[in-house]
């Protein structure tokens, strides 16, 4: 009776996180999302101090003109904002494809979708409709 | 001339007739939105979480409408026109924060929490004490940062209705208390919601037009204009280079990197911010919603260029300071110089509609604070420590409704005390607090499986009091001119923001606490917190 739920993780809940957690598919998804954020968390962190401990430390650099009153100082000022934007992108397309399949194919699972005949159908055949089906059930519930 | 004397004078009667209709109207309709809203919230998750049916779009507008403050668009405009370059460094480092929200807080949070940064950080750990560290740093980070949001009214106040008696300026940090905390009981998560996304709105519609008109003055030329601030500014060319607020001492640079830390790293870990994300239904939409939020803050603060060069441009330095010292009002002074100057209709009507938009912007972002702190309160230590879980629903919500109104009336006492201050600086020390207290536990409860209750409470108290201890010994309280109490000095730390120290502290401790912690890390509750934040499993 108490070891049933966790022997007999796919119709019952609360699932074995445990085993989830240390199956090779959820292993794929966190090395999925961390080989990707934390580095470039890491990335752009250095490069926004880089740009503060030159407008500290570099000053006649900074004040180099580069075209009419612009300076350096306002080129890679700019520049913080365009590689802020083009990260956003980078990572939004990076979830949508690497981790957001993967994610949904375990909560399918996990949340005994799986059992019915047509979810994993629709999960593995046509991955664009399965997160906003999931999504609208989620938010009706 | 001095403006506040000119429009005291009875100059500006109109003007100020003007700016009161504006406003007044302002807050009717969102009264009247906050009571629409108000009528949709039923249970908590109405309350706290605005029913998680917002899109990621509205999420996105309402989280710049929380986000942009008076900080923003008084204090950042201020900077700018006074220091040139230095201030522009604030826009840079509030904007490039977001990533570390998109890429590692925004959609674990909302997958496995659900309705306070408390639900996260309190994950894996002992209940009680970590919700009440958690509890206790959400309401000093919001106490702060509401401080900020005070003493920009208090200064938009003197300027625009010419009210210079102490008393008078009292009465308008009570009355904006008193609105902000009938947005927030009335309407809870649903009504703030609509207020700031309405907010948001309205500053951007406001800001593209002096920005327009800016740059239409110097024909689309931003050369031109730098070079005009330059020379206005009697600085010469080192008005658009680092160095003029920052770059004078040793110490001064240091502040310098120290605030850069906290701003780059404190978004992520503001409370109001961060239950943001639970008013939409899945983490997707919590991306999309930072994405929004990104793409909105991001062409805000590049106008934030257009706004403070402008001014600097156009505006004696003398008449900015001689109006606010701490140039909190030259975006709307800047806004009636572009409009014809003072006396002109044109002038009078733009200076009117600025006015009106930077008190919706404090309105909309007291509410959320208030909000906040007063969500934290109930859900955090009424109900999960005092109560230990045992309130109903109703309970919980008629408490976070009595805390709105004390965490209000706290507010406005320190909203009186705060007034010279220039709001930018002191939302960085909010951002300092969050960076050192909150994200430091945030980020390890999330991804470091070693964490413990300890490491989590060493975390919290440590960059809490650490940060908190700084700012009471810098000079923005004590010892300088500009400081909360100019007549005394016990300023023994000399910088103005310890994110350099507290933030580090924070992490050290964290690592620590968990390191030398005699307790397990509870591996089960990690494995559970683990795949419900990666997978949005069981998400509320």
């Amino acid at each position: 009776m108490i070891t049933a739920p966790n022997a007999d993780p796919g119709q019952h809940d609360p699932p074995d996180y445990r085993q989830v957690q240390s199956s090779p598919e959820f292993a794929e998804l966190r090395s999925a999302h961390r080989s990707f954020a934390f580095p470039l968390t890491l990335a752009f962190i250095l490069w926004y101090l880089g740009y503060v401990l030159l407008s500290s430390y570099a000053g006649a650099f900074m004040a180099t003109k580069v075209a009419g009153h612009l300076n350096v100082a306002f080129v890679l000022g700019i520049a913080q904002f365009a590689t802020t934007f083009l990260i956003a992108w980078w990572y939004s397309r990076h979830a949508a494809a690497r981790l957001d399949p993967r994610a949904e194919a375990i909560k399918a699972r996990l949340e005994g979708t799986a059992a019915t005949p047509p979810a994993p159908v629709r999960a593995a055949g046509a991955p664009k409709d399965g997160p906003e089906q999931t999504g609208v059930q989620e938010a009706g519930a | 001339m001095n403006l506040t004397q000119h429009l005291a004078a009875g100059g500006a009667g109109e003007h100020r007739t003007l700016i009161v209709t504006l406003f007044a109207v302002f807050v009717a309709a969102t009264l009247g939105l906050t009571v629409w809203a108000g009528r949709q919230t039923k249970g908590a998750d109405d309350f706290y979480a605005g029913g998680r049916q917002f899109s990621g779009f509205q999420n996105g507008l309402a989280i710049s409408g929380d986000y942009m403050s008076a900080a923003s668009f008084l204090g950042i405009a201020g900077a700018i026109a006074l220091f040139g370059y230095d201030g522009f460094l604030y826009s840079i480092g509030f904007l490039v924060a977001w990533l570390v929200a998109l890429l590692l807080v925004a959609e674990p949070l909302r997958n496995s929490g659900r309705f306070t940064m408390g639900d996260v950080l309190a994950y894996r750990m002992r209940q009680r004490p970590v919700r009440t560290a958690a509890g206790t740093s959400t309401i000093v980070v919001s106490i702060f940062y509401l401080l900020a949001q005070m003493a920009g009214a208090g200064a938009l106040v003197t300027l625009l209705l010419g009210i210079t008696s102490e008393a008078g300026k009292i009465l308008v940090v009570v009355l904006v208390g008193i609105v902000m905390i009938l947005y927030v009981t009335i309407g809870g998560m649903k009504g703030t919601t609509w207020v700031q996304m309405v907010k948001a709105v309205l500053l951007i519609a406001g800001t593209l037009l002096i920005t327009f008109l800016v740059a239409w003055r110097f024909h689309f030329n931003l050369s031109a204009l730098l070079g005009a601030a330059a020379e206005n500014s009697g600085k010469g060319s080192a008005f658009l280079e680092p160095g003029l607020k920052y770059g004078a001492t040793a110490t001064s640079k240091i502040d310098f990197i120290s605030l850069g830390l906290a701003l780059v790293l404190g978004t992520a870990g503001l409370p109001h911010i961060l239950i943001r994300f639970y008013t939409v239904p899945t983490a997707k939409a919590a991306r999309k919603s930072v994405n929004w939020a990104i793409g909105i803050i991001g062409v805000f603060y590049l106008m934030t260029l257009a706004l403070g060069f402008g001014a600097a441009a156009l505006l004696k330095p003398a008449t900015i300071t001689a109006s606010n010292k701490a140039g909190n009002t030259a975006a709307p002074l800047l806004a009636q110089e572009i409009g014809g100057g003072a006396g002109s209709t044109g002038g009078a009507i733009l200076l009117a509609v600025i006015s009106a938009v930077a008190f919706a912007t404090i309105l909309a972002v007291v509410a959320g604070l208030t909000l906040a702190s007063s969500s934290s309160f109930a859900h955090d230590l009424y109900v999960n420590v005092l109560r230990k879980g045992r309130a109903t629903e109703k309970e919980e919500v008629g408490a976070a409704r009595w805390a709105t109104v004390g965490i209000g009336a706290i507010a406005i006492v320190l909203g009186v005390f705060a007034r010279s201050l220039n709001v930018a600086g002191l939302v960085a020390l909010a951002f300092a607090v969050a960076a050192s207290a909150n994200l430091p536990t945030l980020l390890y409860s999330l991804f470091w499986k070693r964490f413990t209750t300890q490491g989590a409470l060493w975390s919290i108290y440590g960059g809490l009091l650490s940060s908190v201890l700084l700012v009471l010994f810098s000079p923005v309280v004590s010892g300088k001119e500009t400081s909360m109490f100019p007549g005394a000095d016990f300023a023994v730390f000399p910088l103005e923001n310890p994110g350099l120290i507290s933030i580090p502290l924070g992490f050290l401790l964290g690592w620590l606490g968990s390191l030398l912690s005699r307790e397990a890390p509870d591996a089960a509750k990690y494995a559970e917190l683990e795949v419900r934040s990666l997978t949005g499993t069981g998400a509320h």
